[in-house]
């Protein structure tokens, strides 16, 4: 895309940024996540349908963020995930510059308050398939389902290529690492397997800003992200709120009210 | 049955003695009398210890193999196993698999003088190689052991120490950190790197056997070095973090050396071939 | 000199009978629900002529979780119990030639010094059938490694695919006669002249030896901070994988019993390699990369005689971000 190439060029010579995450060519049709930090490897940006991988990931990864102030090529789920890491307190408005991709021009978006509008006016990003899926999940007897997970999780070889395209699973000792005490079994056999999905589910509630990354990125083809959009959605529809809406959140499950209808606290 | 290469004997904690805050030594007896019997290992070479239920972690084997009927391991209690392992008590039936890795070269060392430098929980592996010589004393030359740790509550093996120097065959110099002396203290103080410069032992003649924190490796190497010790006669034991000690599930793999096999013992010679990725 | 037969396509469903009814199972690459799954194979509709399964059929004999002992907790006594591994007889059908050879880059290790029983007692029970491939992707490279779409090595019997429909067998090994045994009557004399559609033409990317060598001098390269930016330290590409052989002991246990298990693991994660004092030799990712490259094109073949990798691509289309091994081993081998 021109508008994004010749925007990567001007934020590089000016040195606004030091580096712009985008999408490259791939292999075959894919796309790949790209750091461009050359004035005259803009061109090889890439913007297109075949770009859904949240690259939000890459905000909180070491080697990046040492590159020095970044520019990212933000496709919706990424604006919302760039509000949710500021929510989290990861990401400095200063050391982020959001490039939205949106009516197929390129937006310069340099402040939480102005990805905030942006993304107000965004449609909610869940697929009709997946909501399908979801609904068709939720009418299900609980053995019924227990079954479909069963089978799913079945092929689950514990890789956390989900966890890793993750871009609010930044811990940098997740739960799955801690061996004192071991809370989860690290070998995917069916409790393993069942349990760690279960507890990233868990942990995804409220957070996830429904970008299917994790669906994608499983090399297996298990449907996790529907674990995660359907956690997403019970906090939504409990606490109303929702994940990556605003930069000034206070997370619904760590965050205590006197005036929150659960009465079993007091 | 085939035999399982995974299948720790079982051993009997026989003693158990508090060296240091968290470090604490095993005595420990076969369980089955018929495979104590069968077991040897050479110095140098350590093993797989199983707290039941936790995992295994590896030690060298503390003993000389000159001492039959038992071996020996030193540990801190650092993490989930070394912690379960820091609970059991005397007559508990803990796991251990080995001998695995290579070996110090006593027979290349005849006829020499030997100089061990060793830091805090660094002793453990060299006490080993001490004992074994020591056992063996008409081999060897003139034997020096310079050991030093942080404070005096941080010595392992006191009583050895106390042992050690006390016999005419062999020189022993104890050293703590500065501000780790206590009153009444009759050893150096000084961190281990300049004791040796101090005391200089010749390199003519001589190997040296280094075990140590990282930091205090690096600062004894030059002085080594600038003794005389070439780099094919200074020696010292890795640790990597293992969990087969076969060779085969890959963790210790350093450059094209495997720890548990091609080690823990390296030549200085034999260690810069490698990437520093231990 | 290797028998030959001809498998004609009608017969293939009375053979995979004969070799069930035996007490074997017979797996292969085989799709599921749109993924290409090492499954069971019933009828010849099953059988892929091309196209990789995503995970490799590695897991027939060095499963993803595997049993290694047991153990009771009896007051200050510990009474343990050795495992032995349950192999069903296996037949693997239609499997990729790359994937045939990944076999013995599993058998080097378990077999270094000591023997691994528990592989090898698998290993013993599997056939391997390999099937040539006709046709090939952007993430294959088994010619960069020596190999070629339609080699020999690592299968009992090797299955070519007649223009006229059905395969001509060629079988290499006893365990492959032992197999034709059981087919008696089923299988037909071997064509004099087989007229077999032409393997896939994969052209080198680079070459192995050249890329081993250069290897040598590019270990504190700038090279594998940048090809590793984008490499999230997941565990995708050595599942899938069907040389990759590293694996984690756990033991999981409650207060009367306990298992000591192994399950996979991958050089890529951070925690590979640390310690419980906190220090990790391999912090960065692209140390974790590094390794990965030169552990299978360098360290293997100085010290296993043989190369960690065979050229399959299975961890290239795995990946969740692209990485094609492919493209970074050509660039590895091509600069200075």
């Amino acid at each position: 895309m021109e508008a994004l190439a010749s925007k990567a060029k001007e934020l590089l010579t000016a040195g606004t940024v030091k580096v712009v995450i985008g999408y490259g060519k791939g292999t075959g049709e894919n796309r790949r996540p790209i750091f461009v930090r050359a004035v005259e490897r803009a061109g090889d940006l890439v913007v297109d349908t075949a770009c859904t991988q949240n690259l939000a990931t890459y905000l909180t990864k070491a080697e990046v963020r040492a590159l020095g102030r970044m520019a990212i090529v933000a496709i919706p789920s990424t604006l919302r995930s760039i509000l949710q890491l500021a929510a989290e307190k990861q990401l400095r408005e200063e050391n982020v510059l959001a490039l939205a991709i949106v009516d197929g021009g390129v937006r310069e978006l340099a402040t939480f308050d102005a990805i905030e509008e942006a993304v107000a006016t965004i449609p909610d990003a869940i697929g009709e398939a997946d909501q399908k899926m979801i609904d068709k999940l939720t009418a299900m007897s609980v053995t019924e389902r227990r079954a479909f997970w069963a089978a799913e999780l079945g092929r689950c070889v514990k890789c956390y290529a989900c966890r890793s395209s993750c871009p609010m699973c930044y811990c940098e000792r997740c739960t799955m690492d801690c061996n004192r005490p071991q809370w989860i079994p690290v070998a995917s056999h069916a409790i393993g397997n069942l349990e760690y999905h279960m507890v990233r589910a868990m942990h995804l509630a409220g957070r996830c800003v429904e970008c299917g990354t994790c669906g994608a990125a499983c090399p297996v083809g298990i449907p996790v992200h529907l674990l995660t959009f359907f956690a997403e959605q019970t906090v939504r529809r409990q606490f109303g709120q929702k994940g990556g809406a605003s930069a000034k959140l206070d997370y619904a499950m760590s965050t205590f009210k006197p005036d929150d209808k659960e009465t079993f606290i007091r | 049955m085939e035999a399982n290469i995974y299948k720790p004997y079982l051993m009997r904690i026989a003693t158990i003695t508090d060296e240091a805050p968290g470090v604490r030594t095993f005595r420990l007896e076969f369980a089955d009398a018929k495979e104590g019997e069968a077991f040897t290992f050479t110095t140098g070479q350590f093993g797989l210890y199983s707290a039941f239920g936790e995992g295994e972690s590896t030690f060298c084997i503390a003993s000389s193999p000159t001492r039959k009927g038992y071996i020996e391991c030193t540990f801190r209690e650092t993490g989930r196993v070394t912690s379960s392992l820091a609970d059991k008590d005397v007559g508990d039936i803990i796991g251990f698999r080995g001998p695995y890795g290579n070996v110090f070269p006593l027979e290349k060392w005849k006829g020499k003088n030997l100089v061990f430098v060793a830091g805090g929980i660094a002793l453990p592996p060299l006490r080993s190689v001490i004992w074994n010589c020591l056992d063996l004393r008409d081999w060897f030359k003139d034997i020096t052991v310079v050991y030093g740790a942080r404070g005096v509550n941080d010595l392992v093996y006191k009583h050895e120490l106390e042992d050690w120097g006390k016999r005419s065959d062999m020189k022993l110099v104890v050293t703590v950190d500065p501000g780790g002396e206590k009153p009444g203290w009759t050893g150096k103080v000084g961190f281990v790197p300049h004791i040796v410069e101090q005391i200089a032992p010749p390199a003519t003649n001589s190997v040296a056997i280094v075990c140590g924190p990282p930091i205090m490796i690096k600062l004894t190497l030059p002085v080594l070095a600038k003794l005389g010790f070439g780099k094919n006669e200074i020696y010292t034991t890795l640790e990597n973090r293992m969990k087969c000690g076969l060779g085969k599930c890959g963790r210790c793999n350093t450059g094209n050396s495997y720890v548990c096999k091609d080690g823990p013992v390296y030549t200085l010679a034999e260690l810069e071939t490698l990437p520093a990725e231990y | 000199m290797s028998e030959r037969y001809t498998i004609t396509e009608a017969s293939v469903g009375t053979l995979l009978q004969a070799l069930t009814s035996s007490g074997q199972r017979v797996l292969g690459p085989k799709l599921v629900a749109g993924r290409i799954e090492i499954a069971e194979i019933r009828t010849l509709a099953d059988v892929l002529q091309n196209g990789q399964s995503v995970v490799s059929a590695k897991g027939v004999v060095f499963p993803k979780v595997e049993r290694l002992l047991k153990y009771r907790f009896d007051g200050k006594n510990i009474a343990l119990e050795d495992v032995e591994p349950q192999a069903q007889p296996t037949i693997l059908l239609g499997l990729r030639p790359c994937e045939a050879r990944a076999f013995h880059a599993l058998d080097v290790v378990f077999n270094w010094d000591s023997k691994d029983k528990f592989f090898n007692t698998r290993m013993a029970n599997t056939t391997v059938v390999g099937l040539t491939c006709t046709q090939a992707d952007e993430s294959c490279f088994c010619t960069s490694l020596g190999s070629r779409p339609d080699d020999t090595q690592g299968s009992d019997i090797l299955l070519s695919p007649l223009k006229a429909g059905g395969f001509v067998a060629e079988v290499l090994t006893d365990k492959g006669k032992a197999l034709v045994a059981l087919a008696k009557g089923i299988l037909q004399p071997p064509p004099i002249r087989p007229d077999v559609i032409p393997p896939a033409t994969v052209a080198p990317a680079f070459d192995a030896k050249n890329l081993q060598q250069k290897l040598a001098a590019k270990f504190d390269s700038p090279l594998w901070a940048e090809q590793s930016l984008r490499c999230l330290g997941c565990g995708a590409c050595a599942f899938v994988c069907p040389t990759c052989v590293c694996f984690d002991i756990q033991d999981e246990a409650d207060t009367k019993q306990g298992q000591r298990l192994r399950a996979w693991d991958s050089c890529g994660m951070r925690i590979f390699t640390l310690h419980a004092s906190g220090h990790n030799p391999r912090d960065k990712q692209s140390q974790r990369w590094r390794q990965r490259v030169y552990h299978k094109f360098a360290y293997y073949p100085e010290r296993l005689g043989t190369l960690g990798c065979v050229g399959c691509g299975k961890c290239s289309r795995a990946c969740p971000v692209d990485m094609n091994l492919k493209q970074h081993l050509a660039q590895a081998a091509s600069q200075g």
